[in-house]
C-alpha cells in the first residue's frame, strides 16, 4: 500500500505499456477502457483496496473487486499481476489457447484474483451486492468494490440491482461507473443516451460522487471519501470521467479503439509514450 | 407389481417448503431469495424462522441470480425461489456466467414447472426448463416426484457443493414415498422391477407411471419402473441394467419431448445398447389454460398414455 502518487503514476506507467503489449501480443482485445481505467485501478488496488495476493476466494477480512465490464481485462490482468497475485511473466499468455487469462476474466481457470466470470455485461453490480451481503451476515467489516462501463448501463440488470442496493441499505458498496462516453458502435450520447447518470443514480438512492478517472491524486482521494461514507445507510457511486484510451495520444477519445489490437507500428508509437518503469514482462 | 398406496396429498413445493426449513436448522450457511413470489414457493417457515438469512429481492429474477452468486463468495449456500419459467429462461445468461460458469454453489429452486401449473396459461408453464438447465456444464438438474422425496432432495443439495437446478410443482399429489428417505444425487430409486418394459419417469409423471405399471400387469405385462429424480448426473448404469431385462422403454416427463429425459435416456441408449423408446412428453408445443388434470389428459401426459406408449414399444421389440 503506497499513497505516494509518484509511485503509483509510475506502476500506472507500467501497466498501460503491459496492456498494449498484451493485445498487440494475441491481436485482440480491449485497449481504450483498459488505458482509461488504469489509474483508478492502481489507486483501488495500490492504495485503496486491503486485499491479500495470497488468494482466497471468499476473501474474509478483505476488500473485494468486482469487475463487471469484463472486456477491459487487461488492465485487471495487468494490475493483479503487479499486485503479486500470480508472476507478471503470465501476462504473455492473455487470450492465448490454454492460458489462465482469458479473453474475458473467469473463475474457471482459477486465476488467483478473480472472483466471478465477467464479459456478458450488466451482472457485476448484483453479484457485487451479494457479496456485500455476506460480509454483513459473517459481521466483516470490509468492503466491496465495482467497476461498470457506461455503455453498461444500457443493460435493465443494473438498474434492478440499482434499485435494490439503497433499498436494503448495502453500504459496504463503493460502485464505480468509468464514464467515457464511448461504446463500440460509437459515442453513448448518439447509441443510447445515458443523459443525466449523477441524477438518475440519485434518483435511486444513491450517494453519487464524481472524479476525474485519469488525475491519479483526484482517484485517490476520492476513494478516500467514498471509503469514508460507507457504514452510513448508502450505497456509494463514484461517476468517474475517463478518456478512452488515456496515455496513447492516437487511442484516445475515440470508440474506434474500444476494441482493436494496434500493428507493430502503432505499438511502437504507443511504447514510445509509456516510460518503462518496473520492467516490461 | 409391487403395491403403492398413499394416505396424503401435498404440493411438491411444500415439500421444498419443508425442507428449505430443514437445510436451514441444519447449516447456518444456508439463505434463501425470492421474487415476489414467498407464498407460491412455500417460504414462510424459513422467514419466519431465520429472518436475517432471507432475502426479498423484489420482481427482478436477473439481479436474484447475481446476488446468489455473489452470497457465495463468503461462504453462503443461497437458495433462490421463484417459478420455474423465471428461474431459468428469464435468467439464463446469469445462470451461465455468473452461477454455472463461474462455479458458484447457488441452488435454484422453481416451483409451478410444467402444464400443472393450470390455469396461468403457456406465459408461465416452461417445458423447456429440464434442457436449458441440462445444457450447463458443471449443472446438477433434479426433478423429485413427491412431497417426502422433494423435501428429501432439499436438504440434500444444501450438503452438496456446486449448482443445482431443483424443479417441482404446484398442484396436489400423492405422497408415496417414504418420509425419512434418503435422497442420493444422481441414484435412480428402482419403483418396481419387471421385465417386458422399462418406464423411466421423473416428477409428477413417477406416480402416472405406478398408475400405469398396475394396468399393465393387468394385462399380464410386467413393467419395470425406475424414478429418474436426477437427470443430470443421469444414471445410465441404472438405465442399461434395465433394458438389458426388457429390452424396450418408455420415459415420461412433464416437460417438452425435446430436450428432456428422454434424449437423456435416448443418448445412453444410442451410444451403448440401441433399444426402442416411446416418448410420454409434451409434443414440441406451449401449453395453454385449463386444470392441471384436462391439461395432463390433452397432452398426453398420463397414466393412460403410458400404458399406450409400452404397449408401441413392446410390438417394437425384435
Amino acid at each position: 500500500m503506497t499513497t505516494n502518487i509518484d509511485e503509483l503514476k509510475s506502476v500506472a506507467s507500467q501497466v498501460r505499456r503491459d496492456i498494449v503489449r498484451m493485445v498487440h501480443g494475441c491481436q485482440s482485445g480491449h485497449p481504450g477502457g483498459s488505458l482509461g481505467c488504469t489509474d483508478f485501478l492502481v489507486g483501488l488496488y495500490f492504495a485503496t483496496m486491503k486485499h491479500d495476493p495470497k488468494f482466497n476466494m471468499d476473501g474474509i477480512g478483505e476488500d473485494l473487486f468486482f469487475l463487471s465490464n469484463g472486456h477491459i481485462s487487461p488492465v485487471f490482468y495487468s494490475v493483479l499481476g503487479h499486485a503479486g497475485y500470480f508472476g507478471k511473466a503470465e501476462l504473455a499468455t492473455f487470450r492465448k489457447l490454454n492460458t489462465r487469462l482469458q479473453g474475458h476474466p473467469t473463475t474457471h481457470e482459477h486465476l488467483p484474483g478473480v472472483r466471478i466470470a465477467s464479459g456478458s455485461l450488466g451482472q457485476g453490480l448484483s453479484v457485487a451486492i451479494g457479496a456485500a451481503l455476506a460480509k454483513k451476515l459473517n459481521g466483516d467489516d470490509s468492503l466491496v468494490f465495482t467497476l461498470h462501463g457506461d455503455g453498461e448501463l444500457q443493460e435493465g440488470q443494473i438498474w434492478e440491482a440499482a434499485m435494490f442496493a439503497p433499498h436494503n441499505k448495502v453500504d459496504n458498496l463503493i460502485a464505480t461507473v468509468d464514464v467515457n462516453g464511448q461504446q463500440i458502435d460509437g459515442p453513448t450520447d448518439k447509441i443510447l443516451g445515458l443523459l443525466d447518470l449523477a441524477a438518475k443514480w440519485t434518483a435511486f438512492g444513491w450517494d453519487v460522487l464524481t472524479m476525474n478517472g485519469n488525475d491519479m491524486t483526484e482517484v485517490v482521494s476520492t476513494l478516500a471519501e467514498a471509503k469514508s461514507r460507507t457504514g452510513k445507510g448508502k450505497s456509494i457511486v463514484i461517476l468517474m470521467h475517463t478518456g478512452m484510451g488515456y496515455g496513447v495520444d492516437f487511442m484516445m477519445g475515440s470508440h474506434k479503439w474500444h476494441g482493436v489490437a494496434p500493428n507493430d507500428e502503432q505499438l511502437a508509437a504507443a511504447l514510445a509514450q509509456l516510460e518503462e518503469t518496473l520492467g516490461d514482462y | 407389481m409391487k403395491k403403492y398406496t398413499y394416505t396424503d396429498k401435498k404440493d411438491t413445493r411444500s415439500g421444498f417448503g419443508a425442507g428449505l426449513l430443514e437445510a436451514g436448522k441444519r447449516n447456518d450457511q444456508v439463505v434463501a431469495l425470492c421474487a415476489d413470489l414467498i407464498g407460491s414457493l412455500k417460504m414462510q417457515d424459513f422467514i419466519k424462522e431465520f429472518p436475517e438469512r432471507f432475502f426479498q429481492i423484489g420482481i427482478a429474477e436477473a439481479n436474484m441470480m447475481g446476488i446468489a452468486a455473489g452470497l457465495t463468495i463468503g461462504g453462503k449456500v443461497p437458495f433462490t425461489g421463484t417459478f420455474a419459467n423465471f428461474s431459468t429462461g428469464r435468467v439464463y445468461d446469469q445462470i451461465r456466467q455468473s452461477i454455472a460458469y463461474s462455479d458458484k454453489n447457488v441452488k435454484i429452486c422453481a416451483s409451478h414447472a410444467g402444464l400443472t401449473l393450470g390455469e396461468d396459461g403457456a406465459t408461465h408453464q416452461i417445458l423447456e426448463d429440464i434442457g436449458l438447465m441440462k445444457m450447463l456444464p458443471g449443472m446438477t438438474v433434479i426433478n423429485p416426484c413427491d412431497y417426502n422425496q422433494t423435501k428429501a432432495a432439499t436438504i440434500a443439495i444444501a450438503e452438496y457443493e456446486g449448482p443445482v437446478y431443483l424443479r417441482f410443482g404446484r398442484p396436489v399429489v400423492p405422497i408415496f414415498t417414504d418420509a425419512d428417505q434418503k435422497f442420493e444425487i444422481g441414484k435412480a430409486w428402482m419403483v418396481n422391477e419387471g421385465k417386458d418394459v422399462s418406464i423411466f419417469a421423473t416428477g409428477h409423471l413417477v406416480w402416472e407411471a405406478i398408475q400405469a405399471g398396475e394396468q399393465l400387469a393387468e394385462m399380464g405385462i410386467d413393467a419395470e419402473i425406475i424414478n429418474i429424480h436426477t437427470i443430470k448426473p443421469l444414471d445410465a448404469k441404472a438405465i442399461l441394467e434395465s433394458v438389458a431385462k426388457t429390452g424396450c422403454v418408455v420415459t415420461a416427463e412433464e416437460h417438452n419431448r425435446l430436450g428432456g429425459l428422454g434424449d437423456s435416456v435416448a443418448q445412453v441408449l444410442a451410444t451403448n445398447t440401441p433399444a426402442p423408446q416411446e416418448y410420454v412428453a409434451v409434443n414440441d408445443s406451449f401449453g395453454e389454460s385449463g386444470t392441471p388434470e384436462q391439461l395432463m389428459e390433452k397432452y398426453g401426459l398420463d397414466a393412460k398414455h403410458i400404458v399406450e406408449a409400452a404397449l408401441r414399444v413392446i410390438k417394437r421389440k425384435g
